[in-house]
């Protein structure tokens, strides 16, 4: 499966990036698998995507959990805490 | 409802009239407007940038209105949230609700905020003499969306509580419109 993964504010920077395709491995059926290879493939991946981190995720630009399922072609988005307003 | 997110400053006074203009139906206008407090941490604010997520901004936003008019009679609304560089004092973001009646355009106006502040994707980073920080959410933002959990008993209590705070305000008592 190929997905868009996209990163904002503080974890984009920490990740030094803000935007990558990845074709993922069988297996990766939704955004807490994701969330948890992302994080398996070393730093800066691991701290800043560790399970003690409160990271927020939206699949297709829709806000999600752990179990939304991914999809061909999706937009992965992982953000902290939103503070607009 | 209306959304716009952009750069440019907002007119209060301009959009309230636009809003207002051939709905005399309408008899209640709330309206909120958030602004860039001068200090942060103690340390003067020199500015602060808003990032967002083009596209789940304006759809998220959208979505926070759409559940607000299923919730309250609103005959109109609107919500501006502006990003980029913004100095202290500068407006950040405005939220206008049109109603027959005030309790339906003051509590609308609040849970627009509220549900704003918690799923609307926008980051604040500041920098102060100190440096640069993003802000940290805040657990008194998600309690505050929290109050208006989405079943019918609770929808009634948040609805109350919505009435009470708008009597503090006035200091009377919950009127009827």
């Amino acid at each position: 499966m190929n997905i868009t993964i996209v990163y904002f504010a503080a974890l984009r920077e920490a990740l030094g990036t803000d935007r990558e395709e990845v074709r993922l491995p069988g297996g990766i059926a939704s955004a807490g698998d994701l969330r948890a290879w992302l994080g398996g493939r070393g730093e800066p991946w691991g701290e800043a995507l560790g399970q003690g981190r409160n990271v927020q995720v939206a699949v297709d630009q829709v806000l999600g959990d752990a179990a939304t399922p991914l999809r061909e072609g999706a937009e992965v988005a992982f953000f902290p805490p939103v503070t607009g307003g | 409802m209306e959304v716009r997110v952009q750069h440019q400053d907002f007119d209060v006074g301009a959009e309230i009239a636009r809003l207002r203009a051939g709905r005399d139906e309408v008899g209640a206008v709330a309206s909120f407007i958030g602004t860039v407090r001068g200090s942060s941490g103690g340390a003067a604010l020199e500015s602060m940038t808003l990032e967002h997520y083009p596209g789940m901004t304006e759809a998220s936003l959208a979505a926070i209105g759409r559940e607000a008019a299923g919730r309250w009679a609103i005959d109109a609304g609107l919500v501006i949230h502006r990003i980029g560089e913004l100095r202290p004092g500068d407006q950040i973001v405005l939220v206008v609700v049109l109603s027959r009646h005030r309790g339906d355009a003051f509590a609308a106006c609040e849970f627009i905020m509220d549900y704003l502040k918690t799923r609307a994707p926008f980051w604040k980073k500041e920098r102060t003499s100190k440096g640069e920080s993003w802000v940290q959410a805040r657990d008194s933002d998600t309690a505050a969306a929290s109050r208006w959990a989405s079943d019918e008993a609770a929808v009634r209590a948040a609805d109350q509580t919505a009435g009470r705070q708008a009597a503090d305000r006035t200091g009377r008592p919950k009127p009827d419109e």
